[in-house]
């Protein structure tokens, strides 16, 4: 029925003319003003959202100005976390946040990658939609669950079985070796960086997913018909195309295992020493917030751990930011953006 | 040395195979962390945990106070999140489809919804608990809507520009204002897919820790006014876990076990509902 009267029609509201006259134009007026009230509201709700993200910036930078203030540089600089003195230096946990975090990349993304070859070029029509919910259900789960089950069941299996062999087999080897070092308690950076792993595939697995599923079938056609086998079809056609927007994913998922607080903070063990060893308990900044917020009985302290958190959120935000322009490279409008 | 045919077929199948593997530990995970959680979980239920408040180290107790506070708080998230969450998605997919302060709010959206919630948290406290001097479950409520607010702002956004836009056009060509438009036409068209997102919103912020630890913080006490510092269930679980007693243990595992019920139900019918959405359009 509506079809003849917008064929032409550029989009919008279209005040035709009226042909009773005096009502349609009150009504027009209350309608003018109501439009321009939703349309305020609608805009405030809008730009709130960008105001959420300077203000919690602004707000982080303004509570840990203490910190910044009276170590300057040295907050970078010190390995120093002690509450007597009133020194603190941030080294510590920025290098188990990165340490812990990188373990998570190297070990997620080959399996993220592998998964999300299985869901769209290997598994058969009917598997697809229950292994990738499955895999998207590990998103799910609670951040919390993941620090138990590492701590309570995690944990002793790495003690039991894996570290011992670490230590015994890696530990001896120069240089490398010194990674590997240490008694098998279980806790650590490694143990760490493989629960953050687990928790970082189905983010990883879901981007790399829907920019896989993006490419034209064209190309893959005319690569099958050439002759090449299905990992030919992958390496030649596949990855090539989706090449930054596979880094992006990445850089999603790093940016997930950068803030990640409660599963990390199970496992870590809390302690300010820099140790070279994966297997010796380290601290994050997240971690380090979760613990010692309660206990902050001093303004320096409060102030240095709100610094701590300014850090990690400009971390995040350059690393996220960086994974959207990455993606963003991928015709968006073909992606079921997540 | 081996044809070139049958080398491009061993790699073949090696990295298909190696594919299949990466999918089998990546279930195996899921599996091993949700047959734990059975486990332990399944063996510490007990009516008690809805009829009781959590006990001193040592002694038996429930979790009666930490699933009143955490309804409180998720409401409050509810309540305050779903309206700013769903008129910041109209405002994208209205007013802002093709433009540039569109693709900037967007932008930021997407970088909200995958940044630190234990930020978020530090946020809320140097907003509200250091100005009031007290930990809060306003401060809880508040902090988890603000993660709330960036998946409820793209599912509605995703949502209203898949609707045809037959059904804009034929409502504005009967002279009806944009505002009932949206509000009466298209809100109703898209409200399966909006509630999809406030769902999934819900079950996002059901198990969320780290922002409370600085704003609702625990309560070991009945509390009924968000006034104060409010018993949640993650906090709850985070102290118990991590205390030396085992009866504490216990109800932690319990806790954890409800929690993840209850998350995995609302992921899986939020998941279904969108799929019955996007085949309907």
């Amino acid at each position: 029925m509506s079809e003849t009267a917008n064929a032409d029609a550029p989009p919008g509201p279209r005040h035709g003319p009226a042909p009773a006259p005096p009502r349609p134009r009150r009504r027009r007026s209350s309608d003018t003003a109501a439009d321009g009230l939703f349309h305020v509201l609608a805009a405030g709700a809008g730009y709130l959202v960008l105001g959420i993200l300077l203000a919690a910036a602004l707000s982080m930078l303004w509570g840990g100005r203490k910190a910044f203030a009276t170590f300057g540089l040295h907050f970078f600089t010190s390995t120093q976390w002690d509450a007597v003195a009133q020194k603190f230096g941030a080294v510590v946990p920025i290098y188990g946040t990165v340490v812990s975090s990188t373990i998570a990349i190297i070990i997620a993304v080959p399996i993220s990658l592998g998964i999300a070859i299985f869901l769209t070029e290997i598994a058969p029509r009917w598997l697809r939609v229950p292994v990738g919910t499955a895999i998207e259900l590990l998103a799910a789960i609670p951040s919390i669950i993941y620090g138990m089950w590492g701590l309570f069941v995690f944990v002793p299996f790495m003690a039991t079985y894996i570290q011992p062999w670490l230590i015994a087999h890696l530990g001896p080897l120069p240089a490398f070796g010194a990674l590997f070092r240490g008694a098998p308690i279980g806790i650590g950076m490694l143990t760490a960086g493989i629960i953050l792993a687990i928790m970082i595939i189905p983010f990883i697995t879901a981007v790399m997913r829907d920019v896989f599923l993006a490419v034209p079938n064209g190309l893959k056609d005319g690569c099958i018909a050439m002759g090449s086998t299905t990992w030919e079809v992958i390496r030649h056609v596949v990855l090539p195309y989706t090449r930054s927007a596979v880094i992006g994913a990445i850089f999603l998922g790093l940016g997930r295992a950068l803030g990640e607080t409660m599963a990390v903070t199970f496992v870590l063990g809390n302690t300010h020493d820099l140790k070279l060893s994966l297997l010796e308990p380290g601290n994050s900044i997240a971690a380090t917030l979760a613990n010692e917020f309660t206990e902050a009985d001093s303004d320096m302290y409060l102030s240095s751990l709100i610094a701590l958190g300014f850090v990690l959120f400009l971390v995040t935000l350059v690393t996220l930011a960086i994974a959207k322009l990455l993606l963003l490279t991928v015709d968006q409008r073909k992606l079921q953006r997540r | 040395m081996l044809g070139l045919r049958t080398r491009r077929q061993i790699a073949n199948r090696a990295m298909v195979g190696l594919s299949m593997l990466a999918t089998a530990v990546g279930l195996f995970w899921l599996g091993w962390i949700m047959l734990t959680t059975l486990r332990y979980g399944l063996g510490a239920l007990s009516t008690r945990l809805f009829t009781q408040m959590t006990p001193p180290p040592g002694s038996e107790g429930g979790l009666l106070n930490a699933f009143y506070g955490s309804f409180v708080m998720v409401l409050i998230a509810i309540v305050l999140g779903t309206p700013i969450g769903v008129l910041a998605g109209t405002f994208l997919a209205e007013y802002h489809r093709q433009t540039r302060t569109g693709a900037v709010i967007r932008f930021v959206n997407d970088i909200l919804l995958s940044a630190p919630s234990i930020v978020i948290g530090l946020f809320v406290y140097e907003l509200l608990i250091r100005r009031i001097g007290h930990f809060s479950g306003w401060g809880g409520g508040i902090a988890l809507a603000i993660i709330m607010l960036p998946v409820i702002v793209r599912t509605t956004d995703e949502m209203l520009q898949l609707l045809p836009a037959n059904l804009r056009e034929a409502a504005f060509a009967l002279g009806i204002p944009r505002w009932k438009v949206v509000s009466a036409v298209l809100y109703r068209a898209a409200s399966a897919g909006i509630l999809t997102g406030v769902l999934l919103a819900v079950a996002r912020i059901s198990g969320e820790t780290a922002p409370l630890l600085f704003t609702a913080l625990n309560n070991q006490y009945w509390s009924s006014s968000p006034n104060g510092p409010l018993a949640n269930v993650p906090v709850v679980i985070f102290q118990f876990a991590m205390s030396p007693y085992d009866s504490w243990h216990e109800l932690a595992w319990a806790g954890a076990f409800i929690v993840t019920m209850f998350v995995l139900a609302l992921a899986v019918t939020s998941r279904a509902l969108l799929a019955k959405g996007k085949r309907g359009q």
